[in-house]
């Protein structure tokens, strides 16, 4: 697992996964279609990726595509910082 | 007079304009003859399952194409419908089942665990229909709502009268159980005529439908576009705004239906530039008034779109709206009485009052709900003698003022049911689901002002000597046992909640001292 991989996890389970009796997640699981984000859920998983990544997400990159599951999300960060640790 | 039943309007569409299409969702696309095709054939499961004129159908899907089809089925069958929230939990799922003495539930198949938690204390539930969406088997002991749509019938023939139960929708009570609001074909086809005629609306509109459709306010979007001969863009979530933009220019949407939370989301967005969506003929507004600021906001962004802000209440389904030429002189109202219908303010003896007074308002016309279902201490309450002999006004417990030209401007609640991201939350459902937590001693529930939400769910709560729960303790809870817009977003813990002289504890102070420390 990449350290961005369980960076994003770790933000998941704490802010997001309480929510819910569940145990764990698949990494190709949609985090829409789970119920485990809301509109809310999203905005604040947009400042997490930002704050802890140093990126800055344009409009266009806060789409399903990118975010709607851990290896989407995954895939989209470490796209942008250039390298998997 | 209209003696029009709601699925007229999609036997009607489909003579005329059968090849168009009447919904798009995710990749389905559906013409008005499949929508009616597949409503007839579910129609004749649901009578093959027992369902019988006047029964009650609980529709608890989410905003899926199969929802469309279900809620027109049902009324084909002569059967009421209730749309619930898809995050509703077992318990409430249970109450309402048991309050309407369900006939039938159809579901999907991710919500079925729910639905089977429910199903033994749910004894005349004799039929659960289940959507698969193709993927997998349909559980033993329920039927399968695609075999029901591939299955070829006879349309069955038609039974009911306007005057029927087209639906009931269950809304928060402050007493913290839901109550059931009983709206006949003629109330519905009543709201979307007048909402339609003053949006304008016509066969070439193409509207967004991102709400819930187990609100009233997503709901009305699907029965209007179907009215209409219009089509239908239908979603399932709000959480990525930029994903329902794109939708908005692939689809050349045309009307987009919207709560003050969506708008504060739009807002928030940092490329979106003027004059991107040239489509968009009209964007609606209700709820709660938008802030003029994001109303100046909005229509800087799309200055080719008319803005219309609005007012209503699931017992009358729309009340006001303001005429769009208002907008720069009244940013803060929401207007006039929608067409064909009366919108006044009454002082605590009922007594209307003049322009320019502040009073609870009270709704006149054909709109008005029957009542509650088998509640009539509350429909008492929010039914009372109008005009007429026999003819009932609602009393919607919205305190609201006039200004000298009569245009009505939202004050509060009489009552403590707090309004976040667009649906009523009452205070009481949630501190029983609180109280419900072992270690909870005193809970107390109020909105706190949130610039995306309106107000966002805060628990106070006292516990037990001894206990420790975290905030994400009581949140984890209440997340398992209520809707996901009735969660608590903030919790806070004292030693003791403020009572007032008769021993009871003192919301009001609580909410007080929660504004106080937000400003």
């Amino acid at each position: 697992m990449s350290a961005v991989n369980s960076k994003v996890r770790e933000f998941i389970k704490d802010n997001f996964m309480y929510r819910d009796d569940r145990a764990d997640l698949a990494d190709t699981e949609s985090l829409l279609d789970a119920g485990l984000v809301d509109s809310t859920g999203i905005l604040e998983l947009v400042a997490f990726i930002e704050t802890e990544f140093s990126i800055q997400m344009a409009d266009t990159d806060i789409v399903p595509d990118n975010l709607d599951s851990v290896d989407t999300i995954v895939r989209y960060v470490e796209g942008k910082i250039g390298a998997t640790a | 007079m209209s003696i029009i039943r709601i699925e007229d309007y999609l036997a009607a569409n489909a003579r005329t304009r059968g090849d168009k299409i009447a919904l798009v969702a995710g990749a389905r696309r559906l013409s008005f003859s499949e929508l009616d095709q597949l409503s007839d054939r579910v129609a004749a499961g649901l009578r093959k399952g027992g369902v019988q004129r006047g029964d009650r159908v609980l529709v608890f899907m989410d905003n899926c194409w199969e929802a469309v089809v279900a809620i027109f089925a049902v009324l084909k069958a002569g059967a009421v419908f209730s749309p619930i929230n898809p995050s509703t939990k077992a318990d409430k799922l249970a109450f309402v089942a048991g309050n309407c003495r369900a006939a039938a539930i159809l579901t999907q198949a991710k919500l079925l665990t729910i639905v089977n938690d429910v199903l033994p204390s749910c004894p005349p539930l004799a039929l659960t229909m289940v959507a698969t969406g193709g993927k997998g088997e349909v559980p033993e002991g329920c039927v399968s709502f695609d075999a029901a749509c591939a299955t070829p019938c006879e349309a069955l023939p038609r039974e009911g009268i306007n005057l029927d139960l087209a639906m009931l929708i269950y809304t928060s009570g402050s007493t913290g159980f839901p109550k059931g609001v009983m709206m006949t074909h003629q109330n519905i086809d009543a709201a979307a005529t007048s909402i339609t005629t003053y949006l304008e609306n016509t066969s070439n509109d193409v509207i967004m439908a991102v709400l819930p459709i187990s609100f009233d306010y997503g709901l009305y979007q699907v029965l209007m576009a179907v009215k209409l001969g219009a089509t239908l863009v239908l979603e399932k979530s709000f959480a990525f705004p930029q994903a329902i933009l794109n939708r908005i220019r692939e689809e050349r949407v045309t009307g987009f239906p919207l709560v003050p939370t969506m708008a504060a989301l739009l807002l928030q967005m940092r490329d979106l530039q003027p004059g991107q969506f040239p489509t968009l003929r009209y964007i609606t507004n209700t709820a709660a008034a938008l802030p003029p600021a994001h109303i100046a906001r909005l229509q800087e962004l799309f200055p080719t779109t008319t803005l219309f802000s609005m007012y209503g209440l699931t017992e009358c389904k729309r009340c006001t709206y303001l005429p769009p030429a208002q907008l720069k002189a009244r940013p803060g109202s929401v207007g006039i009485a929608i067409p064909g219908t009366e919108a006044y303010v009454v002082d605590d003896q009922g007594q209307k009052l003049p322009f320019g007074s502040t009073g609870e308002l009270v709704i006149r016309g054909p709109h008005v709900m029957k009542g509650y279902w088998e509640n009539p201490k509350a429909t008492q309450q929010a039914l009372r003698a109008g005009p007429l002999p026999q003819e009932m006004v609602l009393h919607t417990g919205d305190l609201f003022r006039t200004d000298e030209q009569g245009f009505l401007y939202f004050v509060g609640r009489k009552d403590d049911i707090i309004k976040t991201r667009g649906e009523k939350v009452s205070p009481k459902e949630v501190e029983n689901a609180l109280y419900a937590l072992a270690g909870v001693q005193e809970a107390a529930v109020v909105g706190v002002p949130d610039p995306v939400l309106g107000f966002a769910i805060k628990a106070v709560v006292a516990l037990d000597g001894g206990v420790a729960l975290t905030a994400a303790d009581v949140i984890r809870h209440c997340a398992r046992n209520l809707e996901d817009f009735m969660v608590p977003k903030i919790v806070e813990f004292r030693d003791r909640l403020p009572k007032s002289e008769n021993g009871k504890i003192a919301r009001r102070q609580v909410e007080a001292e929660s504004l106080e420390a937000v400003q």
